[in-house]
């Protein structure tokens, strides 16, 4: 059963709209990630279930109760931001008090309470410390405990991450999902990372332009991108035009090459398509092999350490298709503008729908090959 | 142990000494500086001076010729045991307080709702809070006299009456002062971000507004509160016409016309007054200091 549940939810602001229509249920316990660009409604949603923006239309329920038009501070729901947020006049531990003192708690139990929490972001000394004295990092974590502190129905992150350096960034977020499955709060994350979606959430929605492109778990999310947005916008995976020529036995033309795909086709013959094929499924073909293969020349090689990023353009002139080799030291990787052959299976094949949004609007991940 | 030995670079170094002499360019330049500094503490300094020295000329003469023998504080004394003098400083001091709490009390809640939800609002409130800039003293004070002389709202002939009309004309005049510092004071802090936070923590306005919003901008509210001060302390126009003589600034006004030192040592004291105040904003600013860094992070 949804334990936080926003229905037919719309929001305008003026002429523009910011989200089209937000259906979603989230089971209690549950972390789900809003991911997309920036302007892509997800802020604003999360604004929406946090009661800082009220929707145009819809409904939003927790534990089945109609908060839509409730104000921010009678909706028991915790914030994390962006900027920390901190109040400067307060001490750690005042902070992490405030929403206690507003419940008008005991003195004895908003201690109580206030020590466990700094235990929880293993921040015990700091009690007495101001914001100012603490490193971002600390910060967010004091933030992160003042949110939890007095036992919100649901946490609301808004990229609590995206102001920290990358270290602190990746334990940072190892923290915070570890406190989230500790105490078993229902969260809602907002981050345009892909990453951090990935490897933090139960279920990812993905947004483009105020519109749900798709909602799954990461792995489905990752490896079966229901439009061409999302196969663009999370992971790494090739986009290539293509043709259908046969779409019950599953047959597409790609750079003049015919390929197999793994799941049916349901686009009609002859029709232009967005194939997706992804990076890890690829190898140079050396021998008979069986499956799809493609033809092309090395455009680029990149050593990136343990792994070798090889880019190879393909007959037609389309892609490239990227692509990882393990670094090999007795075996040299192919020279740049040699004619090579991929292989792949029809599985790592995928027909895209067309997206949810126009493809102009699409924006490109970081490091995906341009198409 | 010795390091290794400097290495003098003969080229640049013939380079540097061909060169326009920079330091030497420097050095005038600080001159100038202080050229400037010291016309500008004595165009201040030597007013002072003059006044202090004419303050401490009241009294020891000579009983026969009446030449001056040496200076003497007899002016002061006389002042600081002139009730009227205690009186009127008070009065104004106890004017200035109210003004200032009611001053806050409408600014502060305005300025921080229209940040926060009425931008667009802005350029129209701070033209509003221009206008004693343009509308002059005089004309304000009969345009109250005027008002609040007549029925439904003949409340100046009361004490409590004219000082309460009095000091609504106080917090107009320091609508520029007031909203200006206050108005700083809420661009320098993440306005929507606490205010979010207070209220997802369970806040109301009320609350907001006082734990959040008055306690980070304490230094704001110390420079127009103390703005304030200095204005209702010398304000002479309307509190002659309003209340008399009962303020400091027409006591002071007063007392030149009747008195030869006694209205230089009260200049003198006002000014030490004014800069007492300016003091504690300094030493009130710096204590605040302790959990007064801006917020960090990006937005």
């Amino acid at each position: 059963m949804a334990f936080l549940s926003l229905s037919g939810i719309r929001k305008e602001f003026g002429e523009h709209i910011a989200v089209h229509r937000f259906d979603l249920d989230v089971g209690e316990g549950e972390f789900v990630s809003f991911l997309g660009p920036s302007g892509c409604g997800k802020t604003t949603t999360l604004r929406m279930i946090a009661g800082f923006e009220l929707p145009t239309s819809g409904v939003i329920r927790i534990a089945d109760e109609d908060i839509s038009r409730k104000p921010p501070n009678q909706r028991n729901v915790g914030m994390v931001f962006q900027s920390y947020a901190l109040f400067p006049n307060m001490s750690v531990a005042n902070n992490i008090a405030f929403g206690l003192k507003m419940r008008k708690e005991s003195k004895g139990a908003i201690k109580t309470r206030v020590a466990e929490l700094l235990e929880l972001i293993h921040l015990p000394q700091a009690a007495d410390k101001y914001p100012y004295e603490l490193s971002g990092g600390m910060q967010q974590r004091v933030a992160l405990a003042r949110a939890l502190a007095f036992r919100p129905r649901v946490l609301l992150l808004d990229e609590p991450l995206s102001a920290l350096d990358a270290k602190i960034r990746l334990s940072l977020r190892q923290e915070i999902r570890a406190i989230q499955r500790q105490l078993g709060i229902t969260t809602v994350y907002v981050t345009h990372d892909q990453e951090e979606a990935l490897s933090l959430s139960d279920r990812i929605v993905v947004m483009s332009q105020g519109r749900m492109e798709q909602v799954g778990t990461p792995s489905e999310i990752y490896n079966t991108p229901a439009t061409e947005f999302v196969a663009r916008f999370v992971g790494t995976l090739n986009i290539l035009p293509g043709v259908v020529v046969d779409a019950p036995s599953g047959r597409v033309k790609v750079a003049g090459q015919e390929l197999r795909v793994g799941s049916p086709v349901t686009a009609m013959n002859g029709s232009q398509v967005h194939v997706a094929l992804r990076p890890e499924a690829i190898a140079i073909a050396s021998g008979d092999v069986d499956g799809n293969l493609l033809s092309g020349t090395v455009a680029d090689v990149t050593f990136l350490g343990s792994i070798v990023r090889i880019r190879v353009r393909l007959g037609d002139g389309s892609g490239p298709v990227a692509f990882d080799t393990f670094n090999n030291p007795h075996a040299a990787p192919p020279a740049i503008g040699a004619a090579v052959t991929l292989a792949f299976p029809p599985e790592a094949l995928l027909v895209l729908a067309e997206s949810a949004t126009p493809s102009h609007a699409l924006v490109d991940a970081d490091g995906l090959p341009a198409t | 142990m010795s390091g290794p030995a400097p290495v003098v670079d003969a080229a640049r170094l013939a380079d540097d000494l061909d060169a326009p002499p920079r330091g030497r360019r420097r050095e005038r330049g600080a001159l100038w500086a202080w050229v400037v500094v010291i016309i500008a503490i004595t165009y201040f300094i030597v007013p002072l001076i003059s006044t202090l020295e004419f303050s401490l000329r009241a009294a020891v003469k000579d009983p026969v010729t009446g030449e001056f023998i040496r200076p003497s504080l007899q002016a002061y004394t006389l002042v600081f045991n002139d009730p009227k003098f205690i009186d009127a400083l008070l009065y104004s001091f106890r004017m200035a307080l109210v003004t200032i709490a009611v001053s806050l009390l409408l600014l502060v809640p305005t300025a921080f709702w229209v940040r926060l939800k009425l931008p667009r609002l802005r350029p129209v409130v701070e033209l509003v809070t221009l206008m004693p800039f343009v509308i002059p003293p005089v004309i304000l004070v009969f345009g109250l006299i005027r008002t609040y002389s007549g029925q439904p709202f003949a409340i100046i002939s009361t004490p409590l009456g004219a000082d309460a009309v009095l000091v609504g004309a106080y917090v107009v005049l320091s609508f520029p002062y007031m909203y200006r510092a206050v108005d700083t004071g809420l661009a320098s802090i993440d306005l929507r971000s606490l205010t979010e936070a207070a209220q997802s923590m369970g806040a109301g306005w009320p609350r907001i507004l006082w734990s959040v919003i008055f306690p980070n901008l304490r230094s704001a509210l110390l420079s127009g509160a103390f703005l304030t001060l200095a204005i209702v302390i010398g304000e002479y126009t309307i509190a002659n016409f309003l209340v008399g003589t009962k303020p400091f600034g027409p006591y002071l006004s007063l007392l030149g016309q009747n008195k030869a030192y006694e209205p230089a040592a009260v200049s003198l004291i006002s000014f030490g007054i004014t800069w007492a105040a300016m003091l504690m904003i300094l030493i009130v600013g710096r204590g605040g200091g302790r959990g007064r860094a801006p917020v960090t992070g990006a937005r």
